[in-house]
């Protein structure tokens, strides 16, 4: 048994790594209300690096393939259509597991390109391996979003765009993606929560959780074992997800505010977390 | 299973392939597909009806009702469904066990909690320790049926009361007008509208219980994703079929498996959609109208 403050200095940044803090976890009988307070709260760290890299790399990459998707030319539409039906049809916690095992074939000493030797050993590892299919999977999603935007762009907006005289880069700048953005965001929203609710499946899936170091559902889990108890450890973690939900849904608000300001008050779009309409 | 297996380690490659998928573990495989099949066959229509409850308690007028439901829809929303399908089997199992416990051990003077462990007699366990394999196993199976049911109910639940709201609400005054009761103009007008508006949703809603399903090896229950782990990892000497780590290649075919059942139900709701839109005042029964015959 330890002091509340023991357990906040011993188990805030856990997740990181021992040497971060204490080097075993509380086990059995010594675990308190504290440490599942303070260590499931450490795992959080995971949950939001995961969310905010995959989110921020997967809307470039989501706005080329929402692109592709539209463009006219077979060669481009076809893959994009291809990626966006591989990464929305099947599940992600199949995924995981495919490219964990597509990593690990990766010979052990390193792949050499030309005169140096790529290490491969830390793919396979949560942070990066788990980060990458992430990363594609919200942007074949985003991307199937921002299409749906695209298509939707009122034809008078980009009439006005060829009346004015805009053409390629400087029509697409500034007309063409801040409407597509402007529609697509509420949806986006939704797609950022469900990005980040979905971060808790990393290490149930094949990613060891190394050092355990692992995310918030990781430590539940591990408590609710450990104590045979799961009526403290699981509400603490749905509890800690709400709070960060309603900060995204405050977080994207705040854009989607941004988004619509020139737009009379009445057609202004709100945001409304529709989970079902999504994946 | 064919005559030509009794030495594999002998044989040309195409026949060591043909005994190699069909020992009996790569049946466990095939039949685990048949479970993964079963679950969404379930879980399905019951997921179904807790959301026609749920949105029938979040439109009720008893404000206790309408309380519970707009708890129960609201409450899968901000919370990871994982959280639920871990904590729904493992809470249900010890509720279970516990009200067991009361009932059938009355007699019995120790705490339940006792530490760390929960500790009922035997005569509470559930299933019980002398039960056969197969009721574990069922058992295993309800629960995570029941963790599904509630999670997907609740989004069920979502779309259904959107779906309710979306019908005009001039249908409604019209069968108010020809006098009938509420309930009347639930059942006669309202039901047999709602399901073109719920249509959209509820396909999404197939597709996210298509793509949780292998989440059921979380809850400890054979299915595909066990399998392919169990068959693919290497094999060695021991093994009369030896193999290096084949693993890639089976979650490849995970992948394919689940893949051809997203595309196929999507076909299938295509069609179902176009039937529902026939003759109906939205754009795309308009849609279907103007389309050349």
């Amino acid at each position: 048994m330890s002091s509340c403050g023991e357990s906040f200095s011993g188990l805030i940044l856990r997740a990181l790594g021992r040497d971060f803090g204490d080097r075993l976890l509380p086990r059995g009988l010594e675990i308190n209300f504290c440490d599942q307070v303070f260590l499931i709260a450490s795992g959080l760290i995971w949950n939001v690096y995961f969310a905010i890299l995959a989110l921020f790399f997967g809307f470039f990459l989501a706005t080329a393939v929402a692109l592709g998707k539209a463009s006219p030319s077979r060669w481009l539409s076809r893959p994009a259509d291809w990626f966006v039906f591989l990464f929305r049809g099947s599940p992600l916690f199949v995924q995981f597991f495919f490219v964990y095992e597509a990593l690990v074939l990766l010979p052990r000493t390193g792949i050499e390109i030309g005169p140096i030797t790529m290490d491969t050993q830390w793919m396979t590892r949560a942070w990066a391996g788990a980060l990458f299919v992430l990363f594609l999977n919200t942007s074949a999603y985003t991307a199937e979003i921002f299409f749906g935007a695209l298509k939707s762009i009122p034809k008078g907006d980009m009439e006005a765009a060829d009346a004015y005289g805009l053409t390629g880069w400087s029509k697409f700048r500034r007309i063409t993606f801040p409407t597509m953005l402007r529609l697509a965001w509420p949806s986006y929203t939704n797609e950022a929560i469900f990005l980040l609710h979905a971060t808790t499946l990393v290490f149930f899936s094949a990613f060891p959780a190394w050092q355990q170091m692992g995310d918030a559902l990781y430590y539940a889990n591990y408590f609710a074992a450990q104590t045979f108890n799961p009526f403290v450890a699981y509400p603490l973690v749905g509890l800690y997800f709400i709070v960060l939900t309603l900060a995204v849904i405050g977080l994207f608000g705040a854009v989607n505010r941004r988004l619509n300001r020139h737009l009379p008050r009445a057609a202004r779009a709100r945001l409304r977390f529709r989970p079902q309409y999504i994946r | 299973m064919f005559s030509f297996c009794a030495d594999p380690s002998v044989l040309p490659d195409w026949q060591w392939m043909a005994c190699y998928l069909t020992t009996g573990s790569h049946f466990a495989l095939y039949r685990s597909v048949l479970v993964v099949l079963l679950l969404l066959a379930l879980a399905a229509p019951l997921a179904l009806g807790m959301g026609f409850l749920g949105a029938l308690a979040v439109r009720s007028g008893n404000p206790l009702l309408k309380g519970i439901g707009t708890i129960y829809v609201s409450m899968v929303r901000g919370v990871p469904d994982i959280i639920f399908f871990l904590f729904v089997p493992f809470a249900i199992d010890q509720g279970v066990e516990y009200l067991r416990h009361k009932i059938l051990c009355p007699d019995w003077d120790q705490p339940i909690r006792q530490g760390n462990d929960f500790i009922v007699c035997q005569a509470a366990k559930m299933p019980l320790a002398t039960d056969p394999a197969w009721v574990h196993n069922v058992w295993g199976f309800a629960l995570a049926l029941i963790a599904f049911a509630l999670v997907f109910g609740a989004f069920a639940a979502n779309t259904l009361n959107g779906a309710m709201n979306a019908v005009p609400r001039t249908q409604i005054e019209t069968a108010e007008a020809y006098g009938m009761t509420p309930g009347q103009s639930f059942r006669r007008v309202l039901l047999p509208q709602m399901w073109v508006y719920a249509l959209p949703g509820l396909s999404n809603l197939w597709m996210i219980l298509t793509k949780a399903t292998p989440l059921l090896f979380l809850l400890g229950i054979q299915d595909v994703v066990f399998w392919a782990r169990e068959l693919g990892g290497q094999k060695t000497g021991h093994y009369a079929y030896t193999h290096p780590d084949w693993r890639v290649w089976y979650f490849l075919g995970v992948l394919a498996f689940y893949l051809t059942l997203t595309w196929v139900s999507q076909k299938i709701f295509d069609r179902i959609m176009a039937r529902l839109n026939h003759g109906q005042a939205t754009s795309g029964g308009e849609a279907l109208r103007k389309a050349p015959a």
